[in-house]
């Protein structure tokens, strides 16, 4: 039978597609994440990941406006964090476009969101729907009993 | 997030300061050009050490402006990014395109704040 992954702990937040609740996701899961052992670095890089996430939500998912909900769930195994971030938007019409580095419709901004979130996250999945939404799945782990 | 300027010769000194992510961003956008238009600068100095946290909405404000003194012949300078702030700009190549100053506008000069 197959070993079925144990959580250690988890949570959820559900907020409305607003700007200022960027801030309020990343330091929730910081401060999730900070319940065991890790870096600063490496919560820097949650931080950062988490901030895109929802950035791209509200801006892409939502087109920038209050008009529904992001959801950001968290679960602690022993393995390290998994952290998914869904909306019920727009979704994105062509994932692997979208994903590639500098790829942005405005001129303001970078198109670097994926990159980060790749870099600074051992695993990342993104499904998309279009008129359905999109969800983002990262994967931090642990590295090793003594974090190094 | 706040913003404090300052002009010093044909340099904007512009003082950042706390988390610049979408919430933050626009505002200091606003802010920049609307002390770019008036002072109408060679050199924008953006002073980060104080930035906490940024994130790419940040780093497209900063592209932005990049764009616009390069127009005009100008250009940007960053100084004192904190560690985070730091890979972020390698991990975008913006390090590639302006100058990164590891130590303070003042030191600099040799003047006093």
């Amino acid at each position: 039978m197959a070993e079925k992954i144990k959580v250690a702990n988890s949570m959820a937040l559900e907020f409305l597609s607003l700007p200022e609740n960027v801030g309020l996701a990343r330091v929730a899961v910081a401060a999730f994440a900070a319940q065991v052992d890790m870096t600063l670095n490496e919560l820097e890089e949650i931080k950062v990941a988490v901030s895109e996430a929802v950035s791209n939500a509200i801006i892409h998912g939502y087109g920038g406006a209050p008009r529904g909900t992001v959801r950001v769930a968290v679960e602690r195994t022993q393995a390290g964090l998994v952290i998914i971030v869904e909306d019920k938007g727009c979704g994105i019409p062509d994932v692997a476009l979208a994903m590639q580095p500098a790829y942005s419709t405005d001129p303001e901004r970078m198109g670097l969101g994926f990159a980060f979130m790749q870099s600074f996250m051992d695993d990342l999945e993104v499904t998309s729907e279009v008129d359905r939404g999109t969800r983002v799945k990262m994967f931090k782990s642990f590295k090793g009993e003594n974090g190094e | 997030m706040q913003v404090f300027f300052s002009m010093e010769g044909k340099e904007l000194w512009a003082r950042v300061k706390g988390e610049v992510d979408l919430e933050s961003a626009d505002r200091l956008r606003q802010e920049l050009e609307a002390s770019l238009d008036h002072a109408r600068p060679e050199v924008l100095l953006l002073d980060l050490e104080g930035v906490t946290f940024m994130d790419s909405s940040g780093l497209g404000v900063i592209l932005g402006r990049y764009r616009r003194l390069k127009k005009q012949g100008g250009k940007v300078v960053l100084s004192r990014p904190q560690p985070q702030v730091r890979r972020l700009l390698e991990l975008s190549g913006l390090n590639k395109i302006m100058t990164i100053q590891v130590e303070g506008p003042e030191s600099r000069r040799g003047g006093v704040d």
